[in-house]
């Protein structure tokens, strides 16, 4: 058994739940929590659920790879997704109108105020640092959730998607990968950029985020949600990009940090025409069937992202932090 | 020669899309290149970014309530 000498060290746990899958993943002996009656959207059950997933995606330093396809860690994942997505489904309203969907996330509302709003117009630069250590969670690893779904895909939609990711992971050149954009632009805003650093700092809200897209991603029966979550971030980036980027302007932020969010603002422009013609519309068509699945998939995901963005207002809004304190919450 | 023309999709509601790479002449006579495997290109003539598109041409609404409500 080896490791990838960069994969990130075990995080700290967060109650009950993820102490045992930490365990289980050091290779102790475990007895299978409790997972019914857990918080679904808690710092314990979703740390729990996020590092089941990373086995999937870098792994972690101390833990054997083998544990990926470990039976009693699948079916612990299985439970923790169930309490999870059940939540989840029982608080988006479900709905099948894919049109509508796309056509509102579409609209620009002048008036609203989000993260992008707040740091382009007031925010500090602690509180833009971070939220990009924050980010880091998806960013590091940017596009990888979505691409499991390529071999899930056929025809004129698959392609499409290869052309956004092929985009995604530098057209080519390495230096150009939006993940290795993201982590010039930690260095240049003096954060660490080596994977898994802010995961014991990032709330439960934020890793919600990126467990949702883990699940839609690792399941074949959910491939319509990863397409809906996929084309809520393609479609809703570019104008919060650019707020981002005068955010920077604004802060005295590098052109290492501009990069990060310029790039995507163009990127963005075009991926989101790819997704909806070339990827949602021949999907559809194939599988009409698949327009629950690709709503619970846009709606899912801004409800949870809208949630992140309301801990770190809330937090700043005090002038906090909304890094988590980091404790250890370890059973004696 | 016909498998070699580009793919130009006018989107009517947004950008002209251009497939493969691109060498976009300006006004001025400077030269802008996207090496995109697909590029969006202005139409609406309100994009920052021009000749690209930043996607001013989305449709802008101000809430009555205030803060949109979220599903």
């Amino acid at each position: 058994m080896t490791t990838t000498p960069e994969a990130p060290a075990l995080p700290m746990p967060r109650g009950p739940v993820s102490e045992a899958v930490l365990s289980a993943l050091r290779g102790d002996r475990t007895v299978p929590p409790a997972v019914e009656g857990s918080t679904p959207y808690g710092e314990d059950l979703q740390l729990a659920l996020y590092c089941c997933y990373e086995l999937h995606y870098r792994g972690f330093r101390e833990v054997d790879p083998d544990r990926e396809w470990d039976p009693a860690l699948i079916a612990l994942r299985g439970d923790l997704e169930r309490v999870f997505v059940d939540a989840l489904r029982n608080d988006v309203p479900a709905g099948a109108d894919v049109r509508g969907e796309l056509d509102a996330l579409l609209v620009e509302h002048v008036d609203a105020y989000g993260v992008s709003h707040h740091l382009r117009h007031h925010g500090e630069l602690w509180q833009l640092r971070e939220y990009v250590a924050h980010r880091s969670l998806y960013h590091l690893k940017e596009a990888d959730p979505q691409s499991f779904v390529i071999p899930r895909l056929d025809g004129s939609a698959k392609t499409a998607l290869v052309t956004v990711q092929h985009d995604e992971y530098g057209a080519g050149d390495p230096e150009r990968a939006h993940a290795k954009l993201f982590a010039d632009m930690m260095l240049e805003l003096d954060l660490s950029p080596a994977y898994g650093t802010y995961l014991d700092s990032a709330p439960a809200e934020m890793l919600a985020e990126v467990n949702f897209m883990s699940w839609c991603g690792l399941h074949r029966a959910s491939r319509a949600a990863l397409i809906g979550q996929f084309a809520t971030i393609e479609l809703t980036s570019s104008p919060g990009s650019d707020r981002l980027v005068k955010a920077m302007r604004r802060l005295g932020c590098g052109p290492a940090a501009i990069r990060f969010y310029a790039e995507h603002v163009e990127a963005d422009a075009v991926h989101e025409q790819l997704v909806r013609r070339e990827v949602i519309a021949p999907l559809l068509e194939a599988e009409p069937d698949s327009a629950s699945d690709l709503v619970f998939g846009i709606r899912g995901s801004t409800f949870l992202g809208a949630r992140t963005e309301e801990h770190m207002l809330h937090h700043w809004g005090r002038g906090e932090s909304s890094f988590r304190e980091v404790r250890d919450v370890r059973i004696p | 020669m016909a498998e070699d023309r580009r793919r130009v999709v006018v989107t009517g509601e947004g950008p002209i899309l251009v497939h493969g790479p691109v060498d976009v002449e300006m006004p001025d006579g400077t030269h802008v290149h996207s090496d995109r495997a697909v590029t969006a290109l202005c139409a609406c003539g309100r994009s920052r970014r021009r000749p690209f598109c930043d996607t001013s041409h989305r449709r802008r609404v101000r809430d009555d309530v205030g803060k949109e409500n979220d599903p």
